[in-house]
C-alpha cells in the first residue's frame, strides 16, 4: 500500500483548508474597508448601505459613495497583481520576480503621462486605456530584449525591465519638468491609490482582467513543470514557447489592468505568491488562487490602515503597501541562506 | 625549491553551517611532504573538514594548528605563503587571462606597493611550466577545457609557492583522462618538490592509487585513516559508504581496488 | 622569462591603447565644451583665455562657466563609473550599482526631504544628498548582513530599499505644493547647470582623499573577483576588503550625488561598456574615463543639440540614451547565446 495516497490527501485537505481561511479573509477585509476609516460605522449599518441604502444618510453615502468603490478597486487590483506576481516568479523561476520589475508601471506611468500632457486626457476612465496600454507596449518591449535564443532568464528580464523603467522615467520627468499641471495630476497618481476613481473604470477593465484570470489558471499546470527547470520540462512535453508567450499575455492584462487602475503599486506581486507558498507549498495550482485572494486582502488592508493611521488625513494605499512590504521583503531575503538563490 | 614541511592538525575540530554542527571533536594529523586523501560519502562531513582545515571555514570548538601554532593567530597572508588553496567552484572573472590569473596567486608575496617584480614573473613562469599551461598564457582562462582550467588554479596556487596544497574535489567535472592529468601533475609535484598535498577526491579508486596517506570520513567524524592498503576493506567500504564490495589489487599498479557489488552483478554462487 | 613578460606587456599595450583612445575622446569633448555654445568661442580664443589673455567677456564665460561646468562633469563621470564599477565587481552582479541599489534613491528622498520639509538650499541639501546616501547604503548593509555579506542579498535587500525609497519620495511630492514639487523634481534629475567652482572643488577634494584609498585597495580587488574561497586561500580578508571597497563607492556614489543629483545609469553602465573596450577584468581606469565621458557628451547634447534651442538636463539624456544603448547591448548578448 503505498504511502502517496494519503500524503496527497492530507495535502489537498490542508489546501482546501486554507482557501476557506483565504475566502474568509477577504470577506473580513472586504468588511473592515466598508467599516473603518476616518469615520467609524456600524456593522448594521454597513449591511443596511449595501442592501437597503437610505441616500440622505451621511453613514450610507460614505458606504455606497465612497468606501464601497476603494473597497471594490482594492480587491480587484490586489488579486489582479498577486496572480500576476505569481505568474512571473513561475514564468521567471525568480522568486523575487514583481510585475514592476518588467517594467509595466514605467510604461503605464509614461502613457498616462502623455495622454494628460498631449492629450489632457484628466478623466480616470480615459487615464484607465492609457495606462492599460503603456504597460502591455513596456512589457512587449522588455520581454523581446530579455529574451535569448532560448527564451528569457530570469536575470535578462529583469536588467532588461530595469533598464526600460529607467528610459521612460526620463522621458516621464522630461514632460513633468516643463508642465506644472501635468506634474500635479501625476505625482498623486504615481504613488498608487484606491481613492478618486469610479466604478465604471472598474467595469471597463474587468473583462481584460477577467481574461488574464482564465489564462493563469490554465497554466498552473504548466508553471508546475516548468519550475523543474527548462529542459526537464521539455522532457515532460511542455511547450515552452506557448507557456511562455500565454503568462506573457496574462501578466500584460493582469498586471496592466491593476496599474491602469489605481496606478503603480509595488510588492504586493512579489509578496504575495511567497505568502501563498508558505501556506500551501509549491503546487502552483493553489499557489496562483490563493496569490490573488492574498493580493487582494493586501491590498484592502493596506488601503484601510492608509485611513486610520495618519489621522485626519490619509496615506494612500500605494505608500502604505511600500511600507510595510520592504521589511517583508527584506526578511524573506534574509530568511534564506546564502547558497539558495 | 624545495617545500618546506610544516606541522598541520586539527585538534578536537569543531565545525558547523548555521547553527548545525556537521564535525564534532575531530583530530586528524597530516604527515607532511605526503600526498594525504580524504574520502567519504556524501555529507560525511569531506568538504566540511577541507574548508576547516584550510580556514575557510571558522571553527566552533577546538583549532587548526600549523606548526603547532593556532592559524587564528597567524596572519592571513603569512599562512596563504604556506598553505595553496584550490575550492571547489572557482570563479574566474570575465575576460582574464592564464598569466593575469596565475599572476594573482603572488599576492601573499607582494610588498605594500604591490609591484610586479622580476622574481614574480620567474615563479609563475616556473608555475606554468610545471603544469604544462606555458603555452596557453594569452588564452582566455574561460575558453580552456576543462583539464585545462584547472591546471591553470593549480598553477595559480603554486605561485603561492605553497608547501602545503589543499584541494577540494579536484576533479569533479573532469573526465576520465583529465582526471589523471591532474592528479599525475600533484604526484609530480610532491614528489618532486616535497610539497605536501591534501585533497578531497570521490573516487575511491583513484584515491587509492594516488595516496600515501588515506583517510576516510563518515558521519562527520574520521572512519579510519592509514595507508590505502591497510584502510581500503570490505569492512571499511560497507561502512563508509554502504555499499557491498570486493577488494582486489589494481592489475595496473597494485593499489587496492573496490569492485562493487550491486543488485544485478554479483559474483556468481 | 620572456613567455610571461611577453604577454603581460602585450596585454599592458593594449589596454594602454584602448585607454588612449578614450582619454582622447574626452579631451575633443572638453574642448568642445568649451567653445560650444550660444556664444562661441574660437579655439584661438580659448587658447588665449586659458593661458590669460583673453578678453574678459570670453573669460567670463569659459573660466566662470563652461570651465567648472566641464570640469565638474568630468569629476563627476568619474565618481558615479567608479561606484557603479565596484559595486558591480563586489557583488558579482551587473545590475548591482548604486542606483538600482537606493543608494542615489536615498540620497534623493534626503535632499527633497531638506528641500521640500526644511525648506534648505544649496549646499545643505547637497549635504543632506551626501548624508542619505551613506545612511541607505550603511542601512542596507546591516539589513544583509548575516554572519558576513554575501552579494546577492545585499543586492536583493537593496532592491527592496529603493522601492521604500521611493515611496517615500512620492509621498513628499504629493504633499508639497505644486510648484515646490517641480523645483524638487529639477534636483531630482541631476543636472550640471549652475555648477560652480566650489562644487568642483567639493568633488575634486572628495576625489582626492578617495582614489588613493581605491588604488590601495585594488589588488585587494583582483584577488576578491576569483571568489571568495580563492581570495582567502591567497590571503585576503574578504568580509572587511569587501566592506571598504563599498564604503568608497557608496562615499564616491554620495560625492557625486552631492554636487549634481543623481545622473541616471553613469554607474550602472559606465563599467560594462568599459570592459567591452578594454577587455580586461576590473578596467577601473577606462571605467573612469567612460563615466566622464557619459556626463560630458550628455551635458553637451542637452544643451546644444537639441532642436528650439531646448535646454535639458543631462540626467534625462544619459537616461534616455543609456537605457536604450543597454537595451541594444541585452538584445546583441541575448542573440550571441544568453547572459545568464
Amino acid at each position: 500500500m503505498s504511502v502517496a495516497g494519503p500524503v496527497r490527501e492530507r495535502s489537498t485537505a490542508r489546501c482546501r483548508a486554507v482557501v476557506v481561511g483565504a475566502v474568509l479573509a477577504v470577506v473580513l477585509a472586504t468588511y473592515l474597508s466598508l467599516a473603518l476609516g476616518s469615520r467609524q460605522i456600524d456593522p448594521s449599518v454597513v449591511v443596511d448601505a449595501l442592501l437597503a441604502p437610505n441616500a440622505d444618510d451621511n453613514d450610507y453615502m460614505v458606504v455606497r459613495d465612497l468606501r464601497v468603490p476603494r473597497t471594490v478597486l482594492g480587491l480587484l487590483a490586489g488579486s489582479a497583481l498577486g496572480l500576476a506576481g505569481a505568474l512571473m516568479q513561475g514564468l521567471t523561476r525568480n522568486p523575487l520576480a514583481d510585475p514592476g520589475l518588467l517594467g509595466v508601471n514605467a510604461g503605464a506611468s509614461l502613457f498616462v503621462v502623455l495622454g494628460i500632457s498631449l492629450l489632457g486626457v484628466t478623466a480616470a476612465s480615459g487615464q484607465v486605456w492609457l495606462a492599460f496600454a503603456g504597460a502591455a507596449a513596456a512589457t512587449v518591449v522588455v520581454y523581446a530584449v530579455g529574451s535569448g535564443p532560448r527564451g528569457p532568464s530570469p536575470l535578462s528580464l529583469t536588467l532588461a525591465g530595469t533598464a526600460v523603467t529607467a528610459a521612460l522615467t526620463s522621458v516621464i520627468t522630461l514632460v513633468l519638468l516643463g508642465d506644472l499641471e501635468t506634474l500635479n495630476q501625476y505625482r498623486f497618481w504615481s504613488v498608487g491609490s484606491l481613492v478618486g476613481r469610479d466604478l465604471d473604470a472598474a467595469v471597463g477593465v474587468l473583462p481584460f482582467i477577467a481574461g488574464g484570470v482564465v489564462i493563469a489558471a490554465a497554466l498552473g499546470p504548466s508553471l508546475n513543470v516548468l519550475a523543474l527547470g527548462e529542459d526537464v520540462a521539455r522532457g515532460l512535453g511542455a511547450h515552452l514557447g506557448r507557456v511562455r508567450v500565454l503568462a506573457a499575455i496574462a501578466i500584460v492584462l493582469l498586471c496592466g489592468g491593476a496599474t491602469a487602475l489605481v496606478g503603480p503599486i509595488v510588492f504586493v506581486g512579489l509578496v504575495a505568491p511567497h505568502f501563498a507558498r508558505w501556506l500551501v507549498g509549491g503546487d502552483y495550482r493553489w499557489i496562483l488562487g490563493l496569490s490573488g485572494m492574498s493580493g487582494a486582502v493586501m491590498l484592502t488592508l493596506a488601503d484601510v490602515i492608509g485611513r486610520l493611521i495618519v489621522p485626519p488625513g490619509e496615506l494612500e494605499a500605494g505608500l502604505v503597501v511600500a511600507l510595510l512590504g520592504a521589511p517583508v521583503m527584506i526578511a524573506l531575503v534574509r530568511r534564506r541562506r546564502a547558497g539558495a538563490w | 625549491m624545495t617545500a618546506q614541511q610544516h606541522g598541520f592538525a586539527a585538534v578536537g575540530l569543531r565545525l558547523g553551517y548555521e547553527g548545525r554542527t556537521v564535525i564534532d571533536g575531530l583530530d586528524l594529523s597530516i604527515p607532511p611532504g605526503q600526498v594525504t586523501v580524504i574520502v567519504g560519502a556524501n555529507a560525511s562531513g569531506k568538504s566540511t573538514l577541507l574548508r576547516g582545515m584550510a580556514r575557510l571555514l571558522r571553527a566552533t570548538g577546538g583549532l587548526v594548528e600549523v606548526d603547532g601554532r593556532d592559524v587564528r593567530s597567524i596572519p592571513t597572508r603569512q599562512l596563504a605563503a604556506i598553505i595553496g588553496l584550490l575550492p571547489q567552484h572557482p570563479t574566474a572573472p570575465e575576460g582574464i587571462t592564464v598569466v593575469d590569473l596565475v599572476g594573482r596567486g603572488r599576492y601573499p608575496h607582494r610588498g605594500i606597493l604591490r609591484q610586479w617584480s622580476a622574481t614574480d614573473a620567474v615563479i609563475v613562469e616556473r608555475a606554468l611550466a610545471a603544469t604544462s599551461t606555458l603555452d596557453l598564457a594569452d588564452r582566455r582562462v574561460e575558453d580552456l577545457s576543462g583539464g585545462q582550467r584547472q591546471r591553470v588554479w593549480i598553477a595559480m596556487a603554486l605561485a603561492q609557492e605553497p608547501d602545503i596544497l589543499v584541494l577540494d574535489e579536484p576533479t569533479t567535472f573532469l573526465d576520465v583522462a583529465h582526471q589523471l592529468e591532474v592528479l599525475d601533475l600533484l604526484l609530480e609535484l610532491n614528489r618532486t618538490e616535497g610539497t605536501t598535498v591534501v585533497m578531497v577526491l570521490h573516487d575511491l579508486n583513484l584515491a587509492a592509487r594516488y595516496a600515501d596517506h588515506l583517510v576516510v570520513m563518515a558521519g562527520g567524524a574520521v572512519l579510519t585513516e592509514g595507508r590505502p592498503r591497510e584502510v581500503i576493506t570490505e569492512v571499511t567500504v560497507r561502512e563508509a559508504f554502504g555499499l557491498e564490495c570486493r577488494v582486489v589489487d589494481d592489475p595496473v599498479c597494485g593499489s587496492p581496488m573496490v569492485v562493487p557489488i550491486g543488485r544485478f552483478h554479483g559474483p556468481s554462487i | 622569462m620572456s613567455v610571461v613578460a611577453g604577454s603581460r606587456t602585450r596585454r599592458r599595450r593594449s589596454v594602454a591603447t584602448a585607454s588612449g583612445v578614450l582619454a582622447l575622446v574626452l579631451v575633443v569633448l572638453f574642448v568642445a565644451s568649451l567653445t560650444l555654445g550660444s556664444y562661441s568661442i574660437s579655439p584661438a580664443n580659448l587658447i588665449a583665455t586659458l593661458t590669460g589673455s583673453g578678453e574678459s567677456g570670453d573669460r567670463f564665460i569659459v573660466l566662470g562657466l563652461r570651465l567648472p561646468r566641464a570640469t565638474v562633469a568630468v569629476l563627476v563621470g568619474v565618481a558615479f563609473a567608479l561606484a557603479g564599477a565596484l559595486f558591480q565587481s563586489l557583488l558579482g552582479n551587473p545590475l548591482a550599482s548604486p542606483d538600482i541599489l537606493g543608494v542615489t534613491g536615498g540620497a534623493s528622498a534626503a535632499a527633497v526631504t531638506a528641500l521640500l520639509v526644511l525648506g534648505l538650499s544649496g549646499p545643505a541639501v547637497a549635504a543632506s544628498a551626501g548624508g542619505g546616501a551613506l545612511l541607505v547604503a550603511a542601512a542596507i548593509y546591516l539589513l544583509s548582513w548575516r554572519a558576513g555579506v554575501h552579494g546577492y542579498r545585499f543586492v536583493l535587500v537593496g532592491v527592496a530599499v529603493s522601492f521604500l525609497v521611493e515611496a517615500m519620495l512620492g509621498y513628499l511630492l504629493t504633499r508639497a505644493d505644486v510648484r515646490d514639487a517641480q523645483s524638487a523634481l529639477v534636483w531630482l534629475v541631476g543636472s550640471l547647470s549652475g555648477a560652480r567652482w566650489e562644487d568642483a572643488a567639493l568633488v575634486a577634494l572628495g576625489l582626492a582623499v578617495l582614489l588613493p584609498v581605491l588604488m590601495l585597495l585594488t589588488p585587494h580587488l583582483l584577488v576578491l573577483q576569483l571568489g571568495d574561497d580563492t581570495a582567502t586561500g591567497l590571503g585576503v580578508r574578504a568580509a572587511p576588503a569587501r566592506t571598504m571597497a563599498l564604503a568608497l563607492a557608496v562615499a564616491m556614489a554620495a560625492l557625486g550625488t552631492a554636487a549634481v543629483g543623481p545622473i541616471a545609469f553613469v554607474a550602472f553602465v559606465s563599467a560594462p561598456i568599459a570592459r567591452r573596450i578594454v577587455r580586461d577584468g576590473l578596467a577601473l581606469g577606462a571605467s573612469a574615463l567612460v563615466g566622464a565621458i557619459i556626463v560630458l557628451a550628455s551635458d553637451l547634447a542637452g544643451q546644444h543639440l537639441l532642436p528650439g534651442g531646448l535646454q535639458v538636463p543631462a540626467g534625462i539624456i544619459t537616461g534616455a540614451v543609456g537605457a536604450p544603448y543597454l537595451l541594444w547591448l541585452l538584445a546583441r548578448a541575448q542573440r550571441s547565446g544568453g547572459l545568464a
